[in-house]
């Protein structure tokens, strides 16, 4: 059907060609039209570009002062990384807004791995900071609001998420162990721009989800999952931590048995 | 000794104890042999002397049978006035956690009851009921076997050995049917055979779990860690079955980073390595990749294999390494298996080899 559309305006204007109108006058038509189109974008996307530069600039400015400051001592001036830290030349924007804004870096004590703890910048400084990291080498951006809604299917998420989460960060969420003293931190209440970024950069001993392993789609998936979770309460009561085994035997082993060996006290003992 | 070996006659019980005549060359003579105390003296309850009390005790025993009731029709009316609305979770909590709460109360009220009313009222003394023989007399034993004879002669059951012996033969096949049924249990092929092979093969592409998509070489960035499933395993009607053999682990390291051993040179591609995701313990899903430290962590009984050398086990109770799944790419750039597995994947059974 397309195919028998597209020829008939095509026959049409080779009738016309053979009429009155130079062969061409359409390709000159054409030329006109480009130049102009583009002649006009161009005036108009380098004056945007300037005002941006401009802003990007002073924050990369201002950037470059905090990050000598607070975080050249281990990363090094330019950003090459020391014996005790990585190099940050290409980790990108979402590497350093997620280290930064979760508290984690600057970095407090070595560890077994850098905890969560009160930003030590403000929303400004943050963005300044991964503006000059991310000057200086491409590397993965701020995740899009779009994919940030946690209005997406919730299903597929909870399948990926199991897939792909669950055996560190537990099925619900409640986070877990790993070894010598390192863990999946828990994901309720986190921020879903805070979770996109740990799932684009992999931070610590995460693995990196890249768009190709878990498209920004599923990562939008997954986000609805973690916020329904947030959102709904446990269908199944009280949740002891979703822990898993380990609370729900320390509560039946306290509550449980001592409802019991109470009971057969009472039973075997002697009325008086 | 010997009074140790009595020890045993607690008090309270009243049991005679009769021992051997001690002989007289060895015999030590007991001079503090516990005695059996009997029953200890009958204390009366409060309710016994005190007629309030036992009016009180009465009217609890009634306030539980009560209480139970109110239970149970606590439990029906909750039932009826918070229904499980479909899709809604909550309204499922709701009604379960009032009919539980209503039959609880229903249970314990009856069963408290009973329990509050035998310790405080009923009769409490303890006293011993002997029990009486139980052999019968000789008359009914005479007629018991009289009964039998006279239907061994009225049915002919030991005079006609024919019958007899073909009934005894077909009451013996009759279980027969039931081997064959049973073992219909069991899988249909060789299990040994299951165990030592996957759907793995040469030039399967390695695709996403859970979508099914192919996964490209380019895909795999240094650090990932992609969960895999062989292509068509979703279109397989035995999927889980599959699946618990065939599941991967996909990750990428730095090439100078893998030590490999003679043999597997070929088995990764550019340092993208991929690893049988079933524990050689027990089996479960080993899939707690640390990608700072390359190290694999099974949440079952933590186990550790260390990516850089071959998924060595590093700790914890499994013995082997987690086997690997020689990769490479096909012509469109897409990464496919070489081979299956060389060696049974999971834990170990009786007839494995090594």
């Amino acid at each position: 059907m397309a195919k028998s559309a597209s020829q008939d305006p095509l026959t049409k204007g080779r009738v016309r060609k053979q009429g009155r109108r130079s062969p061409l006058a359409s390709i000159a038509l054409i030329l006109i039209g480009l130049v102009a189109t583009g002649g006009v974008y161009a005036l108009f996307t380098t004056s945007a570009n300037a005002s941006t530069t401009a802003a990007s600039s002073a924050l990369t400015t201002e950037g470059s002062k905090l990050f000598q400051a607070n975080c050249a001592t281990c990363h090094g001036m330019n950003l090459e990384g020391t014996k005790v830290a990585p190099s940050l030349i290409g980790v990108g924007a979402a590497s350093v807004d997620f280290q930064v804004s979760t508290g984690r870096m600057p970095a407090a004590a070595s560890g077994p791995q850098e905890e969560q703890k009160p930003s030590q910048f403000t929303a400004q400084q943050t963005q300044a900071l991964y503006t000059f990291v991310a000057s200086k080498a491409p590397g993965p951006g701020i995740p899009s609001k779009e994919y940030l809604g946690g209005n997406d299917n919730a299903a597929q998420g909870a399948l990926l998420f199991r897939t792909n989460c669950a055996m560190c960060h537990n099925v619900a969420g409640a986070g877990g162990a790993l070894t010598e003293g390192k863990f999946a931190p828990a994901l309720t209440g986190v921020k879903a721009k805070t979770i996109y970024e740990a799932m684009e950069t992999g931070p610590q001993n995460m693995p990196v989800f890249n768009d190709k392993n878990l498209t920004p789609m599923q990562k939008a998936d997954v986000i609805t999952y973690l916020k329904y979770l947030d959102n709904n309460p446990s269908p199944g009561g009280l949740d002891l931590g979703n822990l898993g085994p380990v609370s729900e035997g320390l509560f039946l082993w306290i509550f449980g048995l001592g409802t019991i060996v109470g009971v057969t006290i009472w039973l075997t003992a002697k009325a008086n | 000794m010997a009074q140790h070996g009595d020890s045993n006659t607690a008090s309270g019980t009243a049991v005679k104890v009769s021992r051997a005549p001690e002989s007289p060359g060895t015999g030590v003579v007991q001079s503090d042999i516990p005695q059996n105390p009997g029953f200890p003296p009958h204390n009366p309850r409060m309710t016994d002397l005190d007629p309030n009390k036992e009016k009180r005790a009465e009217r609890q025993v009634a306030i539980l049978f009560f209480l139970s009731i109110i239970g149970s029709i606590f439990a029906l009316a909750a039932y009826i006035a918070y229904p499980i609305i479909p899709g809604d979770f909550g309204s499922i909590r709701t009604n379960n956690l009032l009919l539980g709460l209503g039959i609880t109360l229903g249970l314990l009220g009856i069963g408290l009851g009973a329990v509050h009313w035998a310790k405080q009222l009923m009769r409490e003394d303890e006293s011993v009921e002997l029990r009486h023989g139980t052999r019968g007399t000789p008359e009914t034993r005479e007629k018991a076997v009289e009964v039998f004879e006279l239907g061994n002669a009225e049915s002919g059951f030991g005079r006609r050995t024919l019958i007899r012996n073909s009934m005894i033969g077909a009451l013996v096949l009759t279980p027969v049917p039931a081997i064959a049924l049973f073992r219909d249990l069991a899988p249909m092929a060789d299990p040994v055979k299951l165990l030592q092979h996957t759907m793995w093969k040469k030039g399967t592409r390695l695709t996403h779990d859970p979508t099914g998509i192919p996964i490209k070489a380019s895909d795999v960035t240094l650090g990932s860690a992609f969960h895999v499933i062989p292509e068509g395993l979703l279109q397989r009607t035995d999927m889980l079955e599959q699946k618990a053999k065939a599941a991967v682990l996909l990750m990428r390291l730095l090439p100078q980073d893998l030590h490999v051993t003679k043999g597997r040179e070929t088995w990764n591609y550019n340092g993208i390595i991929a690893y049988s995701k079933i524990c050689t313990h027990v089996g479960c899903p080993v899939a707690l990749y640390e990608q700072d430290t390359h190290h694999l962590l099974c949440p079952c009984h933590q186990s550790q294999f260390d990516i850089t050398h071959e998924a060595k086990v590093i700790f914890g109770p499994a013995r082997r390494p987690l086997p690997q799944l020689p990769i490479t790419v096909d012509s469109e750039g897409y990464l496919v298996a070489q081979s299956d597995f060389h060696e049974p994947v999971g834990p170990d059974f009786w007839e494995r080899e090594t």
